[in-house]
Parts: structure tokens; sequence; C-alpha cells
């Protein structure tokens, strides 16, 4: 039986087709764009030169949380879910990561096993959160927005108490971990030159001739970037999200054991917010339980502007970083403009929503059958 | 002939004060389509039900295979061999045909003896593009999304990942409904192809020309009860009308006669 192609891109006219593929690839455009306009205004307006190593290196460490974040909201939102907790989430973990590292060093570790019990703490303290809005999203049919919404409240309230509603301070010195680099460039001075993993001993008035190049909490963030991309695009726990939020339903009678699916994205999502707690503690060298509510809304317009369907069902990680990256650039390139930090919250709301403008387009443009009932 | 692959005796389904089915007994034999009528409520779906383990029947025996069977959940009948496609048809809309065959029994690389496991997208493909190819179906490529497919070509894919994981019974639930007339045609092709196969279908319809057009036997209900069971050649539209609206019954001759 031939059955030919109902309506799919391939029959459609060359024109649509390229505005298809403008769609599809639009957020990585929208970022050229917008680099080559900062790379011109900046200089016109200010001084300064906006592509700089520095400039570079402090877009990167400024999206380390947000990309964080984002990348389990990632998940939480291909299967048709939300979750509001992780700002909060990353706060508490901030904390507990604090307070472990603090008490391991006092007991005698050894500063970087202390960092160790840090990371553990911080990711694990996420994730149990994660684990229990799961079970309640999954097992008692709660709404996911009701659930990770009363939980951001609840974490919120530990994280105060557990800090005792201040910064944890008193820790070793690790902002070795959280501040230094793989590489090191000095611009000029006696000393000028590109340094691998040790700086070369620079006096005080030496130091503004110093970049740091891949930060510790960037290459961490690369690492979890790669593995969370693994597991979503290459196995079949990234497979069922996708089809859970594709059809919760066809999951469930596909034999998709979709409960224990659901806890694990969960967790996952709570997991990476975690890591951004504990990398934020190594970069401050204190833990702060407020550090993590104002990312959250930032980390869902970046997960958004990177075309995941709030739907569920349709998204990449990649996706997600590109839309972290628009908005620290766009940020980042407003301010070296001076213009007041009021217009980067008005340019970021305009993006989100012109992202999903753009993402609804597509499907005017393939003109989708929903209904299925044509030939 | 030979052994029935799907034997129903004297079922019998209650919700609360409505009798669904009563004491309905039913044989389906290997390599027939065999068509279940009758008007909305008439228990035909209720009926399936039980088969598909969705409702467990309150009295009667079901045999599959020459077991007795109690299928407590979908899955069970599933792993048993039957397949109940209903018309939502299951498909996750945003994956590829070749995920949807293979969705929650996905094959895997194994690497690190085990501890990483990757999706194994060729052999899935190739083992998709067989499994179409048995059926005679051609899709231009099995990497579109389930969405960009019509509603004939959905059905398709519903009814090879049926076939490939080897079901011994498919049930199927209005296949032709909200199909356009070229589509339908197809549908019903590929229900005589897996009848070929060895496959027997039952078809839970009321478009009576299906019927016609690919059963081999009939079985109609109404309110509960089978009213009659004939073979397709043996019949007209007129007469299957009757007995779907109550007109006729054969299993009580006195209410037989035509108002």
């Amino acid at each position: 039986m031939q059955i030919a192609a109902a309506d799919g891109a391939a029959r459609l006219p060359p024109g649509k087709r390229l505005l298809l593929a403008l769609s599809d690839l639009w957020a990585w455009l929208f970022l050229a764009v917008m680099v080559l306009f900062f790379v011109v205004a900046v200089p016109i307006v200010g001084s300064a030169t906006f592509v700089t190593v520095r400039n570079s290196q402090n877009i990167l460490v400024a999206i380390v949380p947000i990309v964080l974040l984002g990348l389990g909201q990632t998940f939480v939102i291909i299967s048709a879910g939300i979750d509001l907790s992780v700002g909060w989430v990353m706060s508490l973990a901030s904390v507990l990561s604090a307070l472990a590292i603090r008490g391991a060093f006092n007991a005698g570790w050894p500063v970087w096993l202390a960092v160790v019990a840090g990371f553990f703490a911080g990711t694990l303290g996420g994730a149990v959160v994660g684990f229990i809005n799961g079970v309640i999203i999954a097992k008692l049919k709660v709404p996911a927005f009701i659930v990770t919404l009363g939980s951001s409240f609840i974490v919120r309230g530990v994280a105060l108490l557990w800090s005792e509603n201040t910064t944890v301070i008193g820790l070793p010195d690790i902002r070795a971990y959280g501040n230094e680099s793989v590489f090191y460039s000095v611009r000029g001075g006696d000393h000028a030159g590109f340094y691998f993993l040790h700086p070369p001993p620079l006096a005080t008035n030496e130091l503004r001739q110093l970049d740091r190049i891949l930060q510790w909490p960037v290459v961490v963030t690369i690492v979890v970037v790669a593995i969370i991309m693994f597991v979503l695009h290459r196995t079949q726990f990234g497979r069922h999200t996708y089809a859970i939020g594709g059809n919760l339903e066809a999951a469930r009678r596909a034999g998709i054991p979709v409960d224990r699916r659901i806890i694990a994205i969960y967790a996952l999502s709570a997991a990476t917010a975690g890591i951004a707690g504990f990398l934020s503690t190594l970069q401050y060298g204190a833990g702060s339980a407020v550090i993590g509510d104002p990312l959250l809304l930032s980390s869902i317009a970046a997960v958004i502007i990177g075309g995941v369907s709030l739907f569920g069902g349709a998204g990449t990680i990649i996706g997600t970083v590109i839309g972290s990256l628009i908005i620290a650039v766009l940020t980042t390139g407003l301010v070296m403009m001076s213009v007041p930090a009021f217009w980067q919250f008005i340019v970021v709301g305009v993006v989100v929503i012109v992202a999903v403008l753009i993402d609804q387009s597509r499907d005017l443009i393939v003109g989708r059958n929903e209904s299925g009932a044509e030939t | 002939m030979s052994d029935p692959v799907l034997s129903i005796r004297r079922l019998t389904k209650r919700f609360g004060g409505l009798t669904a089915v009563k004491s309905v007994s039913w044989e389906v034999y290997p390599g027939e389509v065999v068509a279940l009528l009758g008007d909305n409520g008439a228990g035909k779906s209720t009926l399936i039900k039980c088969v598909a383990g969705v409702h467990q029947p309150d009295e009667g025996e079901i045999f599959f295979a020459g077991k007795q069977v109690h299928f407590a959940r979908p899955i069970d009948s599933r792993s048993a061999g039957i397949e109940t496609i209903y018309q939502d048809l299951a498909l996750a809309n945003n994956l590829d045909v070749a995920a949807n065959i293979f969705l929650g029994r996905e094959k895997k690389h194994r690497y690190l003896g085990g501890l990483v496991k990757t999706l194994d997208e060729r052999a899935m493909r190739a083992e998709s593009q067989t499994a179409l190819d048995t059926l005679e179906i051609h899709f231009p490529t099995l990497t579109q999304p389930i969405e960009s497919l019509s509603g004939g070509m959905r059905q398709a894919v519903a009814i090879a990942r049926a076939v490939y994981w080897k079901a011994r019974l498919m049930i199927m639930d209005e296949p032709t409904n909200n199909l356009g007339v070229p589509e339908q045609q197809k549908v019903l092709d590929l229900i005589r192809r897996l009848r070929d196969q060895g496959v027997p279908v039952i078809l839970i319809t009321h478009t009576l020309p299906d019927v016609f057009a690919v059963a081999d036997r009939l079985m109609v209900m109404h309110r509960g009860r089978k009213v009659t069971e004939k073979r397709t050649a043996d019949t007209s539209t007129e007469e299957l009308v009757g007995y779907m609206v109550g007109a006729r019954d054969d299993t009580r001759p006195a209410a037989a006669a035509v108002p």
C-alpha cells in the first residue's frame, strides 16, 4: 500500500521550507544578531569593547545558575510539567553545602574533601526535595504547579531556618575552587602570556591584567550539560520523558513506568538546582538562603526562549543553553551600554513572548493537522 | 474448524444495577476477521474491555489460545498477545515512527557491562522498516514525527507496532472513524493483510459497509445480549440493521417479527 506523505515538511513549497528552517534556527540567529549589535553599539555609547576575553568569561559565569536551573526544568517541561521550586531548592542547597563544608572542615577533614562533602550535601539535598515533589505529583495526582509552588514555600522556610536567617559563614577558604580557572591569560607586564591551571605570581597592580578563562563552575556546568544532553537525547529515560510529555496515556499503555519516570524527572530537576546552589557557595565562599529565588523565572524564560514547549513533548538541551546565553548577553550588553536596569527586564520579557510566537507560527507554516482526518 | 484463539463463555459484566453484558458466549478462530456490531450502549465496548483486561467480568470465563485467562490489568492482556487499538491509537505524536513502534520496549546498546545504556536508533529503525514492509506499508521516511502523518498512516503505525510485537489477536475499535474514504480503503486492506498473515482481527464498528468489505463473520449485540452470530455472506444490511435496533433477535424467536 502506498500512502503518500500527508502534510509533512517534505511536501512544503521552498519558501515555506526556508521559513521553517529559520524558525528552527531563530534562537541561534537571534543570538548572533544580538552579539553583532552589541559589538557595534557598545563602543559607540561608551568606550568599552563588547567582545573581550574577560567579558565572554563573565557572561559564562553569569549563566551558570540559569543554565543549571534550566537543565532540570527542560526535562520537567518536556514531560509537560513545571517546577516552581528550583529557585528555593538552589538556596537550600547553597545553605546545605555551606553547612556541610564548614562541619566537615571543623571535624578535621581536608578542604578538598570538605568541598566534596558540600557537593553531595547540596545535590542530594536538592534531589530529596525533587523526589518528594515527584512522589506527590505522580502518586497522589496533585498538579505539578501546585506541588512545586507549595514545596518552594516549604523549602524557603527550611533554608532560612537552617541558615538561621543569615549568610552561612565561617567556611575554610574555598574560593579557589569557585573562582580559579583552567587557563589564565595575562595581557601585559612582566608576566604577559597564557597559563594552564596555575596563574603566575602577580603584584596587586598587575591583577587587572589577569583574565581567568573557564572558571571551575563553568567547567562543572559544561560537564553537567554534556551528561544531561546525553541522558535526554540518547537514553531510554530521555525518550520516555518526551513520550510522557507527548501523550501521557500512550506512554502508560506502552508499559512505560510513568510514575517512576516522573519522580526521577523532578528529582533530576532539583538535583541540578542543587548543583547550582553548591557552585554559588563555592563562588562566594558562603551559603545564602536567598541566592536562588530571583533566578527561577530567568531560568524558565531561558527554557522557553530555547524552544521548549510548555505543552510538553518538545525541546532540546542546547536550546536551553542558547536561551540562557541570550538572556546573559542581552543583560551584559545593555549594562555596558549604560541602559537602565529596568529596560533589561522589558527586553527579556519581549524576547520570551516573541519566542513563543515564533514557536506557534511553526504550526501555521506546516499547517499541522491535529485531527488526522485528511488523507 | 481448528481450535478457537479466543473463547468467551457466558460472560456477564454489571456496573451497579446495570447489566452491560449478559451471559455472552463467543468464539474467534485463527485467520478470520470477525465484526462486533451493535448500537451505542449495546455492550460491545464493555465486552471487549473485559478481553483487554480493562474490566474484569463478574461471571463467565475467557479462554485464550486454549488456556483460561484472568486479566487483572491491560498489560496482562497485551503480554498474552492481545493487542487492542482504540480510536485514539495511543501514539506519542511528538515522536517518530520507529520510536512509537518501540515505545516502552526500546532497543539499547550496552556499555561498561550494562551500566550505561543508549538507544539503538539504527536497529529500531531497521526493524521498524521490516515490520512495515511485511504489511506492505510504505512511508517516505521513518524520522517524521507522527503528528505530521495523516490519520490512515497513524493507524498503520499502530497496526505495525502490534504486528511487530507478535500480536496473536488484534482488536480494533472503529478503525475507519474520522478517516477520508481513500484512507478507509487502505486500513481495510491492512486488516485483510493481517488476516492473511494468520492474525485474527476483531473489528468493533457500526459502519456496515466495512463489515461487508472485510469481515468473514459477525456478531451483533443489543442491550448487553448477543442477538445473532452469522457469516457475513449470509446476511444483508437490512437484516443487520434489524438486529442492531432490536427488531430481530435470534435468541427470542417471538421477538423476530418485524413490526
